[in-house]
């Protein structure tokens, strides 16, 4: 019989020992009857012989070594008891508690699956990313496809692969739809440790020049447009006007690093940047091979990059190779996002907490007379140790249990509410290990709380509590309070301040000039027409008729196409150079270049500063030229009035380009990012100069965008149906105003923003209740001291100036507490949001009044009541 | 009843209610019954500390409990060794006559009582 069973047949165990007690008593009586006393007398001796029943009762059952468990069952039973006679302290605190446990849950749900939990391939922990890297660019430099080659070719360390963005419309079967796309090497799926649902990945001889056109495709689009097929394999679809055969289908939720449809194969590409050494286009993962360590790689993979440097030291000079783990790679975006947000729920759970322990002391208190009570009887001072932790234990228990709830039914709206894509959102879970937190934490939170009142329990058995009438003997607690009271402000300070610091830079991007004029335009990529990618002409003719429909609409004012478009995902930086020969490998600087057509500077209001833009006369035949930005210009030659300069720019050629205008900056990395961003200088190429090998790639990323009479969404429809071209096979994709795309410029920011605000008030409220509530019971219990005051000759404003002044002492002191916290959590906050500026002294200023502020009103009211103390009546309570 | 009585060492008398039932399963009255006759009244057995220790040697496994009726028909809880039980008896046993042979050796020596 384990103990389990034995406290469950606990009522059938004591009948028993009454019953076998009861027996021997009997016995021993009817043998001294026997023996010749009478039946009353044998049965006293026969009572004295045993001693006390329920004594040795008592001992029998703690030598059942059930006793805990017993004394555990009693404490809960008694812990319900006394929270259903006072329903409104266990309710306000389990409901805190659960806010604070279900914040915390969501917040570690999203950390776990997203940084902590390995990526969902197999052996992950083995996968890296390999990276090139310039002085000048940074790290996250992609590969050339010759370096790679190199690389694959080399390592010994790692097996390689490679992909890069595809995309493109497909016309048959079905509807012409436009998806996204990956070119993928051979050997990515087998090196991710994907196996595809159907069919196959693509084999060596499929990844190279003039292999049969193949394709796998995703498993959404496989349901999408071939009804979940289960003979899929070997089906024919055209892509980009070519048709390609089906070998394989994707696991669902396979993605790389966001969702794509079609997948083919990269080295069937035959454009010119294949072979060119400069094109860094080719994000590289790749798995360490076995046996081999991540620092192995490290030096291998540098060392490979430094030999690629000396064979080719035109093309990649200063350029570098670097491992990383792929999982921080794919997370490195949100990482310091997420550790904020859980740090921050930490903060509130720690001001629920500390709040709850108040709260729990107060009650101690109260509770004083009942604890030396018991003591008196007889129970030890862990006993009632013990009482106090279960029945806070148990209040964990109802506030983790309801907080888990919490937790459960607002993970999805928080992942929707993310905003932009958060990565693996597919892979967060609420499993186990976020259970086993969420109840960890609400166990160790509710044990933190309990632990307050068990310095109330009294050392000695008829304490001074018992004689005292259960008058106040304030001394230790009233420190215990000014510490809790102090924390909270202290916590809520660092929250409040973190929100401001938001708030103020929020505002203060949100008025930045974006460089453009985002009213009333409309932007949105385009796929031209299959048929029409043959030759160069063609391409160039179908886009020149793209724009003369749209500028024949009644809704638009002026059109123009641009290869990148700011604020927008996609770029492409080159190095530049002011002087035919280069300069030092680490000083090249480096420009955004867009590559655009003459309307775009009225399209997109940027202000020409100096010289002309390019217009209808920058062709194929004429000089080639560039309109460069006021930074590019202040850079490159130190003045604005750059026009006719030459400038160098290897990726068009050795020939210099003209400089024939100067226009203003624009915030292209978005109002937060863009001072922060290490490309700042623009430069703009006419796309009719775009040589005709490379005008493949370029259809492949054109976009068009328009200034709008109307609003410009509700041009959308009217465009679509414009320019589905003669085969209804091109299509108009992601439109996006400008607006919208300056506006999810600052999303991460305003997303912060909105949650900090939250947090801090919730921070707030609790803080000014845990005042209100300490300050009303501390005055409570100086009621019959206020008497003596008032009996002297104290006046009301005496009394209130007495009360205020206790409370303004406590939050004096948390602030200095919270200062150089806060001080710390800006720094943070500065460091990983991009846009912050220290805004210390308008922060501080702003939140040190609200908080007293605060703190001053809910302190007030208890002090009122103190004041109004009648002192006869206060002094009649002795 | 003139025999002096004396108090138990700590910790005999859960040797001493294994060594009891021994043979045949016993009741608690019987067990201090037997206690005190073998021993010839010298050992009383505390009846207060019987069942706790009863109990507890119980709950440890080295004692098995039934209820059975008596010879005069009421039911009552018999105890009787089990095999655990009986190694600790036979350990604790061999272990008490050692010291006890040598508390008698060192208390036999010359000249040292007086």
């Amino acid at each position: 019989m384990n103990w389990w069973s034995r406290l469950l047949r606990r009522s059938r165990m004591e009948d028993q020992l009454e019953k076998e007690l009861r027996f021997h008593l009997d016995q021993h009586a009817d043998d001294l009857v026997a023996r010749g006393l009478d039946p009353d007398e044998a049965r006293r001796e026969a009572r004295l012989a045993l001693g006390g029943p329920e004594q040795v009762k008592e001992n029998c059952r703690d030598a059942r070594g059930t006793r805990w468990l017993e004394d555990f069952a009693q404490d809960t039973r008694h812990a319900l008891r006394t929270f259903r006679r006072k329903p409104g302290f266990a309710a306000v605190t389990v409901l805190i508690l659960a806010l604070g446990i279900g914040a915390t849950t969501v917040m570690f749900a999203v950390v776990n699956g997203v940084l902590l939990e390995p990526l969902a391939f197999p052996d992950a922990e083995r996968l890296v990313a390999v990276h090139g890297f310039t002085e000048s660019f940074g790290e996250y430099w992609g590969f050339s496809p010759p370096d790679f080659a190199d690389l694959k070719r080399i390592s010994k360390t790692l097996i390689t692969a490679a992909w890069t963005y595809g995309g493109g419309t497909i016309s048959a079967p079905g509807a012409p739809e436009y998806v996204d796309g990956r070119q993928i090497s051979a050997g990515l799926f087998s090196t991710l440790g994907i196996t595809p649902l159907q069919g196959r990945g693509f084999q060596p001889n499929e990844d190279s020049r003039g292999a049969t056109p193949v394709a796998i495709i995703s498993s959404s689009l496989w349901r999408r447009r071939f009804g979940g097929d289960p003979s899929v394999v070997g089906r024919n679809f055209v892509f980009e006007g070519k048709p390609y055969v089906i070998v394989g289908v994707t696991p669902a939720g396979f993605q790389l690093d966001e969702p794509a449809d079609v997948f083919t194969p990269l080295g069937q590409q035959t454009e010119p940047r294949m072979q060119n050494r400069e094109a860094h286009f080719l994000h590289v993962p790749a798995r360490i091979r076995p046996g081999v360590t991540l620092a192995e790689a490290q030096s291998e993979v540098a060392l490979i990059g430094r030999q690629l440097e000396a064979q080719y030291p035109k093309s990649n000079r200063g350029v570098g190779m670097r491992v990383r783990r792929l999982q921080e790679e794919i997370v490195r975006d949100v990482r310091p996002t997420l550790w904020l947000l859980l740090a921050a729920v930490g903060l509130v759970l720690t001001v629920a907490c500390v709040n709850i322990a108040s709260l729990m002391l107060t009650r101690a208190i109260s509770r004083e007379r009942e604890f030396a009570m018991r003591v008196a009887l007889g129970a030890g001072r862990s006993r009632l140790a013990r009482a106090c932790v279960t029945e806070s234990l148990l209040l964990g228990v109802f506030g983790g249990a309801l907080g888990i709830f919490i937790a459960k039914l607002s993970i999805h709206p928080f992942i929707t509410f993310w905003p932009g894509s958060l990565p693996r959102a597919g892979e967060i879970h609420l499993d186990w290990r976020v259970f086993a937190f969420g109840i960890g934490m609400s166990l160790s939170s509710a044990f933190l709380c309990g632990l307050a009142p068990i310095m109330r329990i009294p050392l000695r058995g008829l304490d001074p509590a018992l004689r005292a009438g259960g008058r106040a003997i304030a001394g230790g607690s009233s420190r215990l309070y000014g510490v809790f009271v102090a924390s909270e402000i202290a916590l809520a300070f660092v929250l409040l301040v973190c929100a401001g610091m938001l708030g103020n830079a929020l505002l203060k991007l949100s008025s930045l000039d974006p460089g453009f004029d985002p009213r009333n335009v409309l932007t949105a990529r385009f796929a031209i027409s299959p048929a029409a990618l043959g030759n160069p002409e063609q391409i160039r003719a179908t886009w020149q008729d793209v724009l003369d429909r749209i500028r024949r609409m009644p809704e638009i004012k002026s059109a123009a196409l641009a290869d990148i478009i700011p604020m927008r995902e996609g770029e492409n930086s080159l190095s530049y150079r002011t002087t035919p020969a280069p300069p030092p490998p680490s000083q090249e600087p480096i420009a955004l270049a867009s590559s655009v057509t003459p309307d775009y500077l009225k399209v997109m209001g940027i202000p020409l500063r100096a010289g002309r833009f390019l217009d209808e006369h920058d062709v194929a035949v004429s000089d080639p030229v560039v309109a460069i930005d006021e930074n590019l210009a202040q850079h490159a030659f130190g003045t604005k009035n750059a026009v006719g300069r030459q400038l160098w720019v290897p990726a068009f050629g050795a020939a210099p380009v003209q400089v024939v205008g100067v226009v203003g900056h624009v915030r292209h990395w978005g109002l937060a990012g863009d001072d922060q961003s290490r490309v700042r200088d623009q430069m703009y190429y006419p796309f009719a100069q775009v040589p005709g090998p490379l005008l493949r790639f370029f259809s492949s990323v054109m976009s068009i965008t328009m200034r709008t009479k109307t609003p410009p969404l509700s041009a959308v429809e009217p465009l679509r149906l414009e320019l589905r071209g003669a085969a209804g096979d091109q299509a108009l994709y992601e439109p996006r105003s400008m607006q919208q795309l300056v506006s999810a410029s600052l999303a991460r920011q305003r997303f912060l923003l909105i949650l900090f605000r939250a947090f801090a008030g919730l921070a707030l409220l609790l803080a000014s209740t845990g005042i209100y509530g300490v300050m009303a019971y501390l005055t409570g219990q100086r009621t019959s001291e206020i008497g003596v005051r008032m009996a002297v000759g104290a006046t009301e404003r005496d009394i209130l100036g007495l009360v205020m002044r206790q409370s303004v002492w406590l939050v004096a002191a948390g602030l200095v507490a919270g200062v150089p916290v806060a001080l710390a959590a800006g720094w943070a906050l500065q460091r990983f949001v991009a846009g912050m500026q220290p805004a210390y002294v308008a922060t501080f200023a702003v939140m040190i009044p609200l908080l007293l502020i605060s703190a001053f009103l809910a302190s007030f009211i208890p002090a009122r009541r103190a004041s109004r103390v009648d002192s006869v009546s206060a002094l009649r309570q002795e | 009843m003139a025999t002096p009585k004396s108090d138990l060492p700590q910790g005999t008398l859960d040797l001493l209610i294994l060594k009891a039932v021994a043979g045949d399963p016993l009741h608690g009255y019987a067990i201090a019954q037997r206690l005190e006759q073998v021993s010839r009244g010298v050992v009383q057995v505390p009846e207060g500390s019987l069942y706790p220790a009863l109990h507890r040697l119980e709950n440890r496994g080295m004692l098995a409990a039934n209820w059975k009726k008596t010879e005069t028909g009421r039911e009552a809880k018999f105890y009787q060794l089990t095999r655990k039980g009986r190694k600790q008896l036979e350990a604790e046993a061999a272990s008490w006559q050692r010291l006890s042979e040598a508390v008698g050796l060192i208390l036999a020596m010359d000249g040292v009582v007086r």
